[in-house]
Parts: structure tokens; C-alpha cells; sequence
């Protein structure tokens, strides 16, 4: 079981070096010398000097690169010129927003999502089946940005029942759940789409194994069967899709915040892109990325630890 | 003319169940509607007049004016042309070199694999959005940034597909016997290998246009697409978000045909896909 | 209460196809008395499965009971409710299966799962692991308590096939159904599942419905024995008049092409040539007598029943042993 975890980690690194370099290198492949581009067009010869001095600009790649994972072991993750703070602590002061904004949607995606699935199941071909089926499939094509902006066109501007802007006041949380509601909704309804239809497919394939006969065999209680049962092996590919969704969600979430007027690492990268603000771009997709890396790591391990057969086989 | 035939016979296999009947006649109006927008366009989609300005739907413009008087109807047809370009090209194009790599990856040597393997899992590690926000901010927004961002985050899906495929091929027995019979990897691979991987790869691009679509048009809606005053989906919505307080109607006229597209190509996508494969196929 | 435990009464079940309606069982009638040890013989597709899902109603969707009764501890299993049926199943009835890999559940604990069959009982968790345990230890699963907290995938076949019955006789029913539990098991275990199912039902007096299609086993461990062909029974009876002088033409052949009786080395194993008839259109007549070798001209109508010595019966026109 160490063995398989060690091998895991190994390999997250090993893609988070990768990346990382890829980014890097990126800067390089551009026309132009780096600290204009990082600086952009307005800066002074002088300013592009110091700068190339400071990041080592003229030293051979391999260097810079040593340099940068150097740096980025200790969190440094270089200054962003024109705020002259780090860019570590501008990230991370942004990240937390996001990841509220990602733990709200996915909570009631699966509040919801697992539980129409598991009825999908249990009442195959019922007219219901079919409706979340179709419901589901649409949920799932219809892009989560146009369901931000159609439910900000809907409940904040038409109807005003939510705010439109903001994450609300920070002591108050009650305002910060009434400006949370409409975002997370945005970004969770799809999910709800792609729940319900792995659960439903997972809990079939359970549902038709032969230790369920085996248990009905003995009388047990069709609940007992349906939660304690199947839906436990049933819910274990969830696991993995959340995993490996985290990289759409952080791309919806950028949407999100956007259209919501909302603090959070998308909103950072898009007024930053804007702004050619290169570091604080670099800095925010570098931590996404590694967030994206350890989650899908994350929900590899979850499920091997939550899946005796799986612990057995490694 | 067989061929056709295959095609045809294919076509009503999908176009009998519910979903995939719904998803082609849709998908079929709107790539006519884009490929004949010159034709069934109202007005010119750049054509200015701020006197009209945010108007709602009348007989003179059938889905009301924008922000500087153009027509959302119009704006609307040659929206669905750069989407469809888009889509098109790129997913075009990430299949093919996803389809080659892939090839090369199954039935290479072992270190062949390996490193590709190694690239795609890379590739795959970058959330789309942040990636595309990453490469335009280095080379400017265009409709070849968008492309580019989604073809490389594309390849891996296409890859490990095709790899997939060729892997289980390989050891299959006609191919044993082509090699015994001296047969190259080039010609293997092109000849034989090549017509039983395309058909998944082709299912999986149809579930990947509504997809690439919507990647265009987010990105156009950040003001990070194509350029403007070429209309698209997403900037036609970024206007509608700009005035969401003094006009619904760009916002829904930006909204509608995206939902309408992602939806019809998921049902195609999702039909085509249930039609086609032999597991699912058995249950009916 | 009756000494029987058990009695089926002339059941028939279909199965709705798109080709048509499968005659899976017809007319089959057996009876099980208190304590006893019946054993149902026949190939694969004769019905055995069927009649076990029957009898504990579970069977699949597109299945329908079209006549007959089925008697239980003198309660009419049809007219039951499906919730006063669960109640039985694991109560008064319990189950062995075939496939001892899958029929556990690969996530839960052996004793998770011993514990929740005993869901009816209003005791604590560590009286029902007590419980556990002492059946673990009847059924010969070395260092019992310890064994609890282990997966079924740390258990090899044999030890699954053990647990299994351990599970069936916590409940102490009154009958116990054996779905071929020794079918997937080779034959050294096989000796000493039977040999433990001897030995347990000599212990706790419940009765054994033994399936399987492995003759010496049946010989060995049932009393009475009934022999199905193609849904229907062909014939019942004492085991030792069964098998020493059978009354069916089906029985006898059967009993012919038994690898274990073969005396000396031969090239061909025996069979019994043909298939079994469509059973969405079976023959009318006698349901075997297109593969019967002593077929003649009143076969196309339906056979009696002929009584032969102590119980013996077959479903056959032929008035003396074939």
C-alpha cells in the first residue's frame, strides 16, 4: 500500500516539474525578450534592465529553471512589479474565495445528484428515470458560464431575490451564503448532470452482482441492500470523477467569478491577463495546476483506501 | 456508393431513437443556418446605428439591437459560422495528431509509450481555461490562440483513445499474420489499424464539438476570442452582460443558439455513442 | 404442523420473452420433510435454478408463477406479501449459493456481514459476534475471532464456501436451500463441504434442498432425490432405489454417463445424444422422448404417473424398468 502511494506522489511530482517547465519555457518561446513581455510595452529600458537582472533573464534556461524551482520550494514565486507585493501571498489570498465557491457547488451537486442517480436506479424505465435522464444530458451539455449569466439575468437583475455582485460582507455570514447561492449554483448544476448518471449507471451494474442476490436471499431490508450494500461500491467512481473534475471546475469557477463580480483566483487571472500582469498569471495557473495534480492524486488514493478489493491488489 | 449506403443505414439507426432524432435536426438547422447565413440574415451583423440602440424584438429586427444598433438576429447566424469554424477545425485537428500519437503509442516500443504517455497526462493537467488564459496572455487573443489552447488540451483525450484501441489490435490475429507476412509498422498501422480505430475517435469528436464550442465562446465572452467586431456567441453575450440592467435581449439572444448547439451535439453525441457501442447495444 | 416443511405442488413458471413464452417449469411437484435431505438433479437448463427462485420468490422480472402452490411450514408462500416473505427469507428459510466468489460482498467484513443477518435478533453487537464466531468454528474456519474483521478476497474458495454456510445456518432455519454449492469447488473440497453439511444437519435437524448435477454427491448425502429434465420431473424417490434401479429412460442414462461409474478406460465418454427441446414450443407427448432410446408410439401423448415400489415414481409410458 506505501509502495503505491510513494509510486503515486512520484508520478503527481513528476507532471507538476513537467508543467511547471512547460510554463516557463513558455515565456521564452515568445517574440520579443522576456522582460518585455513580462513588463509590457510601457516600460523604460532601465525598468527591463533591472528586472532581467533580478529574474536572472540572461542567464542560459536551464539555469533560470533551476533557479525557479529553487525558488518555488521555498514559495517564492517572484513579485508582481506593480504592486510590489509577492505573488504567493497575492495568490493564496485569492485562493480560499475559489475554493468556497468549488465546495459549495460541488456540495449540492451531490446533495442532489447522488440521490436522483440512486432513485434512477431503484425505479428503472419509470417515467422519472427517464426525465433525469434527458434533464441530466442537457444539464450536462449546456456551458456553466450561460447558466451564470441567465440565472444573474433571472434572480438578481429581473426578480431580485439574490445580489448581484460581491461575495457580501466578511463578518456577516449569512450575506456571504445569500451572495454564494447563485454562483454555486451555476457551477454545480451540471454536475448534478454527470452524478446522477454515473450513480445510476454504477448502482445498475451493482444492483445486478451476485452478492445483492445473496443478500435478498436472506431477507435483509431493501434499504440495508440499497445504502449499506450497493451504494457504498456504487459511489466509488464518483470519487474519481470529482477528482478529475476539479479541472472543469476550476475553469467554471473562473467564469463564475467573473460574471458574479466575485473575489477568487478566476477573477485574479482574468484582471491580471488583461493587464499582461505576467507573474500573477504565471503564479495563479502554477497553483492551479498543482491543486489540479494533488486532487486527482488525492481521489486515486481515496478510492484505493476506500476499496478493499483495491488495497488488495497493489 | 456502398459506403453511402453504410452511412445511411447508420443514420437511421440513430435517428430512431428519441434523443438522437431531436439532437441531428437540430444540429442539422443550425449548421445550415451558419452556412447560410448570407442568405438568411436580416441586416448587415456589423452594420452601426446607435439611434437603434438596445431595442427589443420588433418585425424590423426579429431578436431586438445591441448596445450600438446591430441586429442580434443576424449577429446571431455569423456567430454560428465562428463556432462552427472553430469547432471544426479544432477538433479536427486535435484527432489527427491525437490519432497519430496514439497510433505510435500503442504499438511502438514500450519508451515510446511511455513518454507519450508522460505528455499526455501533462497536457491533461492544465485546467482548459486557465491554460488558454496562460497562452493569451503571451500571444494575444485571436481565434488561432483559441484553437491552439484547444487542440492541446484535446490530444490526450484523442491519444489515449487511439492507443487504447491499437493496444487491444495488436495482438489480434489478422495483425500477427500481416507481420508474419513481413509487413512494416507503416503499413500496419496506416492500412489496417488505422480504419478500426477512427470509428470511436470519430464518436468521441461528436461529444467534443458542443464541448469546443462552448470553450470558444467563453473565451470570446472574457474578451479573449476572436476579435471584434466579428460576432460570436460569447462576445454577443459579453455585450448582453455589459447591459443585462438596461436590456434582456442580447443576453438571450447570446444564450439561446449556445444552448441550443451544446445541447443538440450531446444528444447526437450521446446517441451516436449508445448506437455504437457493442456493450450498450447488447441491452436494447 | 405437518412433517413436511416443504411442499411443492404441480408449479409452473414462465419466462415473457420477445420469442415467446418459455416453459421454464411445469407440473413440478416434490416434497421436503422436516429434517430430511432431498437432492434435485439434472444438466443445465433443466429448471433447477427456476424452482429455487420460485420457491424463495425472487424471481426475475419477466418470470410468472402460472399455476401450482408452494407449501411452507403449512403457510401458502403465494398468497404471502412480499414484505411477510422477506421476513422468512434468513428466518425460517436460507440460502447456500454456487459461485462462493461473488456472492459476498467484496467491501464489507465477514463479520459486517454476519452481524446484519442478524438484524432481527434485539441482542448486542458482541453477542452477535459471539454468535458469528461459534458458527465459524462449526463450520471449521480456523482462529474464528480473528477472522471477523477480514475481507472475502482474504478468504480462498473453500473458506468462502464454509462462511457461507456458516451465514445460512446463523439464522436456524427450517429449511436450507443448496444452490450446487460444491459445483465450484474441486473435489477434495467438494468431499468435505458434504461431509460438514452431514455433520450440521445432523446438529440442528433442519431440513436440505440439495441441487446439483453431480450424482455421487446426491447418492452420498440425500435420503430422496428428484430428477428434472426440461423443466418438468421426471421421477422421485429414495435415493438408493433411484439410483440402483432407475424407472425413468432419462434417470437411467443419466446414471450411465456418469464419469464416475465408468470401469474401465475408454476413448468416448458416454452422452446422451440430442439437445433439450425448445421449450418455448416442447413436443407434445412426453417432454424426453425425441432422445429417449426406448420411445415408441403412445409417447406423443402425455405420460402418467406410475408408482413403483416405497414412493419410487416416474413420469413414463413404459411399464417395466427401461
Amino acid at each position: 500500500m506505501t509502495l503505491y502511494l510513494l509510486k503515486r506522489l512520484g508520478l503527481g511530482a513528476v507532471i507538476v516539474v513537467i508543467a511547471v517547465t512547460l510554463l516557463y519555457t513558455m515565456i521564452h518561446m515568445v517574440p520579443g525578450d522576456p522582460a518585455s513581455v513580462i513588463l509590457g510595452p510601457r516600460a523604460s529600458a532601465e525598468m527591463r534592465a533591472a528586472l532581467s537582472e533580478r529574474m536572472g533573464l540572461d542567464d542560459p534556461l536551464p539555469v533560470q529553471i533551476v533557479s525557479f524551482f529553487g525558488d518555488l520550494l521555498v514559495g517564492d514565486m517572484g513579485m508582481d512589479v506593480f504592486s510590489n507585493r509577492p505573488v504567493t501571498t497575492i495568490v493564496f489570498e485569492q485562493l480560499p474565495y475559489t475554493l468556497v465557491l468549488i465546495g459549495a457547488g460541488v456540495s449540492w451537486a451531490v446533495l442532489l445528484g447522488v440521490p436522483l442517480g440512486c432513485y434512477s436506479a431503484l425505479h428503472r424505465a419509470s417515467w422519472l428515470d427517464k426525465v433525469v435522464a434527458v434533464l441530466s444530458v442537457s444539464a450536462i451539455a449546456v456551458p456553466s458560464f450561460v447558466v451564470a449569466l441567465y440565472s444573474l439575468l433571472v434572480f438578481a437583475v429581473a426578480l431580485q431575490w439574490f445580489p448581484a455582485v460581491g461575495a457580501g460582507d466578511r463578518g456577516d455570514l449569512t450575506d456571504q451564503i445569500h451572495h454564494l447561492v447563485l454562483p454555486a449554483f451555476a457551477l454545480g448544476l451540471g454536475w448534478v448532470g454527470y452524478l446522477a448518471r454515473l450513480v445510476r449507471a454504477s448502482m445498475l451494474e451493482v444492483m445486478g452482482e451476485n452478492h445483492i442476490r445473496t443478500a435478498r436471499a436472506f431477507g435483509l431490508p431493501e434499504r440495508v441492500i440499497v445504502f449499506r450494500y450497493a451504494l457504498r461500491i456504487a459511489i466509488l467512481p464518483t470519487i474519481t470523477l470529482l477528482g478529475v473534475g476539479i479541472g472543469s471546475l476550476l475553469s467554471s469557477a473562473v467564469f463564475a467569478e467573473i460574471v458574479f463580480a466575485r473575489p477568487g483566483i478566476g477573477k485574479l487571472i482574468f484582471d491580471s491577463v488583461s493587464t499582461r500582469n505576467y507573474p500573477i498569471v504565471m503564479g495563479s495557473v502554477l497553483v492551479t495546476t498543482v491543486l489540479f495534480v494533488i486532487c486527482t492524486t488525492l481521489a486515486d488514493l481515496v478510492n484505493a483506501f476506500l476499496d478493499p478489493r483495491v488495497r488488495a491488489s497493489l | 456508393m456502398r459506403v453511402l449506403g453504410l452511412f445511411w443505414r447508420n443514420l437511421r439507426r440513430v435517428l430512431r431513437e428519441p434523443l438522437g432524432l431531436v439532437g441531428f435536426t437540430l444540429a442539422l438547422l443550425l449548421v445550415l443556418s451558419a452556412l447560410f447565413a448570407d442568405v438568411m440574415a436580416t441586416h448587415d451583423p456589423i452594420g452601426l446605428s446607435v439611434m437603434d440602440r438596445l431595442q427589443d424584438p420588433s418585425a424590423e429586427h426579429w431578436l431586438g439591437t445591441d448596445q450600438l444598433g446591430r441586429d442580434l438576429y443576424s449577429r446571431v447566424l455569423y456567430g454560428g459560422q465562428v463556432a462552427l469554424q472553430v469547432a471544426l477545425i479544432a477538433v479536427g485537428a486535435a484527432l489527427a495528431i491525437g490519432l497519430v500519437l496514439g497510433m505510435l503509442a500503442g504499438f511502438g516500443p514500450p519508451w515510446l509509450d511511455n513518454a507519450l504517455m508522460l505528455l499526455f497526462d501533462t497536457l491533461r493537467s492544465f485546467p482548459t481555461v486557465m491554460f488558454a488564459l496562460a497562452v493569451v496572455t503571451l500571444i494575444g487573443p485571436s481565434m488561432g490562440t483559441v484553437i491552439l489552447v484547444v487542440v492541446l488540451t484535446s490530444i490526450p483525450t484523442y491519444g489515449r483513445l487511439a492507443r487504447t484501441q491499437t493496444q487491444s489490435l495488436k495482438h489480434a490475429e489478422f495483425i500477427l499474420a500481416e507481420r508474419a507476412m513481413g509487413a512494416g509498422m507503416g503499413r500496419i498501422l496506416t492500412v489496417h489499424i488505422l480504419p478500426n480505430v477512427v470509428g470511436p475517435l470519430l464518436i468521441l469528436a461528436s461529444m467534443d464539438i458542443p464541448v469546443v464550442i462552448t470553450i470558444e465562446a467563453g473565451l470570446s465572452f472574457l474578451g479573449l476570442g476572436v476579435r471584434p467586431p466579428t460576432p460570436s456567441w460569447g462576445s454577443i453575450l459579453n455585450d448582453g452582460y455589459s447591459f443585462v440592467r438596461n436590456s434582456p435581449w442580447p443576453l438571450i439572444a447570446g444564450g439561446l443558439p449556445l444552448i441550443l448547439t451544446t445541447i443538440a451535439f450531446t444528444f447526437l453525441g450521446e446517441t451516436l455513442r449508445d448506437v455504437f457501442d457493442p456493450r450498450i447495444a447488447r441491452e436494447r | 404442523m405437518s412433517d413436511t416443511v416443504l411442499s411443492v405442488n404441480n408449479l409452473s413458471v414462465d419466462y415473457r420473452t420477445e420469442r415467446g413464452a418459455v416453459q421454464a417449469l411445469r407440473d413440478v411437484s416434490l416434497a421436503v420433510p422436516r429434517g430430511g435431505i432431498v437432492g434435485i438433479v439434472g444438466e443445465s437448463g433443466c429448471g433447477k435454478s427456476t424452482l429455487i427462485n420460485a420457491i424463495i420468490r425472487l424471481l426475475a422480472g419477466n418470470a410468472g408463477i402460472t399455476g401450482g402452490e408452494m407449501i411452507f411450514e403449512g403457510r401458502d408462500l403465494l398468497g404471502l406479501s412480499p414484505d411477510a416473505m422477506r421476513r422468512l427469507r434468513g428466518d425460517r428459510l436460507s440460502m447456500v449459493f454456487q459461485d462462493p466468489m461473488t456472492s459476498l460482498n467484496p467491501v464489507l467484513s465477514i463479520g459486517a456481514q454476519m452481524r446484519d443477518l442478524q438484524y432481527r435478533n434485539r441482542v448486542s453487537r458482541r453477542e452477535k459476534n459471539r454468535r458469528a464466531v461459534a458458527m465459524l468454528e462449526k463450520v471449521g474456519i480456523p482462529d474464528a475471532p480473528s477472522r471477523l474483521t477480514q475481507y472475502p478476497h482474504e478468504f480462498s474458495g473453500g473458506m468462502r464456501q464454509r462462511i457461507g454456510i456458516a451465514m445460512a445456518l446463523l439464522a436456524e432455519p427450517a429449511l436450507l436451500i443448496a444452490d450446487e454449492p460444491t459445483t465450484a469447488l474441486d473435489a477434495t473440497l467438494e468431499v468435505q463441504i458434504i461431509h460438514l453439511l452431514q455433520a450440521l444437519q445432523r446438529d440442528t435437524g433442519c431440513a436440505i434442498l440439495f441441487i446439483s448435477h453431480h450424482l455421487g454427491v446426491i447418492a452420498e448425502l440425500c435420503e430422496q432425490v428428484v430428477v428434472m429434465y426440461a423443466g418438468r420431473v421426471v421421477e422421485s424417490g429414495a435415493v438408493r432405489d433411484i439410483f440402483h434401479r432407475p424407472a425413468h429412460p432419462y434417470t437411467a442414462r443419466l446414471l450411465e454417463c456418469d464419469p464416475a461409474r465408468i470401469q474401465k478406460a475408454t476413448r468416448e465418454l458416454p452422452t446422451i445424444p440430442g439437445d433439450i427441446p425448445d421449450l418455448i414450443h416442447p413436443p407434445t407427448g412426453c417432454i424426453f422422448r425425441e432422445r429417449c432410446p426406448h420411445a415408441f408410439d403412445a409417447c406423443v401423448t402425455p405420460p402418467p404417473w406410475r408408482d413403483w415400489s416405497d414412493g419410487q415414481r416416474a413420469l413414463c409410458h413404459l411399464e417395466a424398468r427401461p
